[in-house]
């Protein structure tokens, strides 16, 4: 068990240092989110109330969340890694956790950004809605993680990511706007913690399958 | 027709329509199978007679 | 390969007999309806196809989980032919629901109806999995990729019905409703003898589609073996 969560944290890890080194993905992640964020006051209706706001965050974390899972499998795939890190002798599952954590940091970061400038340029987040960020980010690191090998091994894959992604991140996005403005958030939080638990074990199980040759 | 009816028949006649769609798509499938069949069996009457080797 | 199950012609024959008898149920022995009027027969066509759609995706499901269990080499069209088959029927009810939408509310769409909501993102799911699987490469990676997508798709109708029920509370949209299955016992019967000749019909259509990609796949075979 140990040895599974230092394969993990090894993975992640190497992911981490990746970026910091080469610092592609999260610096476009961050102008995407603001930009997006920017665009959506210009697209807000003078009269639009509170609520549409917190749709428009919603849309903002998904479709900076797809930016960075379109370049999640990325190094592993031009240098050929992939290959090598299936045929070590760890878990495969192992590799879509270490890959689950890593982008969830880059969506982290991301949000560390993105929310205190919702909060200046349109509305107030309170716990709930945080709450609401925390677990539906799980979520979309989990399976997006999971789609993004799937969509990896076929042609036309920067399209084929989105197509695949968002029908499931239909259920977050819900689950999102109703903790941030819900009068009832709490339903809405566990609805997303039953997400969570439902296709993370899922990605977690299936990852093998998508992976192998 | 009323309305009702017509709305009636339109939704019968959607599921009768689809279905048949599904039998004409099916049915020039079957046109190719058959004609690749075809093909094959001129191929396998083309090969050279395996007559050298015993048969049993 | 179909000599175990039962005949293929004996259940092609069965569902036409179903089907005709249904036809008579609905419109000759079920009573119409006080409130909804002739447009409630829409009901005997349209939630019978929307069970078959589920149905469907679930045999798709279920035959992926056979493939990614067993590895056996056909439950991959198997799973496909569900998948696809399900996609037609789950058009069908989207198509149906709009008519009888219109039928009883005037309008084509609404947001408030769950089932059609539910349809619409299983739509989008289940397109996308043909996109993935014609994107791939032939091959049991594509096998076993399509597998886990068919079966992610069954885990999504819950949680996406959840949704948006859950979204219903905080978006409110104009609540239409309809008259509850207040049913006689003849209109619960025309609907059951509908729903079982539905599923017949969806059932002979994916054998009979399922004979046709296999007898694709042995040709293709057989092609490359008979090449000089």
């Amino acid at each position: 068990m140990s040895a599974y969560l230092a394969d993990v944290a090894a993975l992640a890890r190497k992911d981490l240092k990746l970026e910091l080194r080469a610092r592609d993905t999260l610096p476009a992640m961050l102008l995407f989110v603001l930009s997006t964020l920017v665009v959506f006051h210009f697209a807000l209706p003078a009269d639009a109330g509170e609520d549409a706001a917190y749709g428009l965050l919603w849309v903002a974390l998904v479709f900076t969340a797809l930016l960075g899972l379109a370049r999640a499998w990325v190094a592993e795939r031009e240098a050929g890694a992939l290959d090598g890190l299936v045929l070590a002798p760890s878990d495969r599952s192992a590799i879509w956790l270490g890959k689950t954590l890593a982008t969830l940091a880059f969506l982290a970061a991301a949000e560390l950004v993105a929310l205190p400038a919702f909060v200046v340029f349109f509305a107030p987040l309170d716990a709930s809605a945080l709450g609401g960020v925390v677990l539906a980010s799980i979520g979309i690191c989990a399976v997006g993680s999971l789609v993004s090998a799937m969509a990896a091994a076929a042609r036309g894959r920067e399209v084929l990511l989105p197509l695949l992604f968002l029908p499931l991140a239909i259920p977050l996005v819900v689950g999102g706007v109703g903790a941030s403005i819900s009068p009832d958030p709490g339903t809405y939080l566990a609805f997303l913690g039953l997400y969570d638990a439902v296709f993370a074990i899922l990605s977690w199980a299936a990852f093998e399958y998508v992976v192998t040759e | 027709m009323s309305s009702a009816d017509q709305y009636v028949a339109a939704a019968y006649g959607v599921f009768v329509v689809v279905v048949l769609v599904w039998v004409a798509v099916l049915a020039a499938k079957l046109s190719r199978l058959e004609r690749e069949t075809g093909e094959l069996v001129q191929l396998a009457r083309a090969r050279p007679v395996a007559g050298e080797q015993a048969d049993g | 390969m179909s000599n175990t199950k039962p005949s293929l012609t004996v259940l092609a024959w069965g569902a036409v007999a179903l089907v005709a008898l249904a036809a008579v149920m609905i419109f000759v022995v079920a009573p119409e309806d006080a409130d909804q009027g002739f447009s409630q027969k829409i009901f005997y066509v349209h939630v019978p196809i929307a069970l078959t759609a589920y149905a469907c995706f679930g045999l798709g499901a279920w035959k992926a989980f056979r493939l990614l269990a067993t590895r056996g080499e056909r439950y991959d069209l198997e799973s496909y032919t569900g998948v696809h088959l399900g996609t037609i029927f789950g058009v069908l009810t989207l198509v149906t629901g709009a008519i009888w939408a219109k039928a009883s509310w005037g309008v084509w769409w609404t947001w408030s109806s769950n089932q059609l909501v539910l349809f619409l993102v299983l739509f989008l799911f289940y397109c996308a999995y043909f996109m993935l699987r014609f994107s791939v490469e032939p091959g049991p990676r594509r096998e076993r990729i399509s597998a886990v997508y068919a079966l992610f798709g069954v885990a999504l109708i819950p949680v996406s019905f959840f949704a948006i029920r859950l979204a219903n509370d905080f978006i409110h949209p104009t609540v239409f409703t309809r008259e509850g299955p207040q049913m006689t016992g003849e209109m619960f019967a025309a609907f059951c003898v509908s729903w079982a000749s539905i599923t017949l019909l969806a059932y002979v259509m994916y054998r009979v589609e399922l004979a046709g990609k296999r007898t694709d796949a042995n040709l293709r075979e057989l092609r490359e073996a008979l090449q000089p």
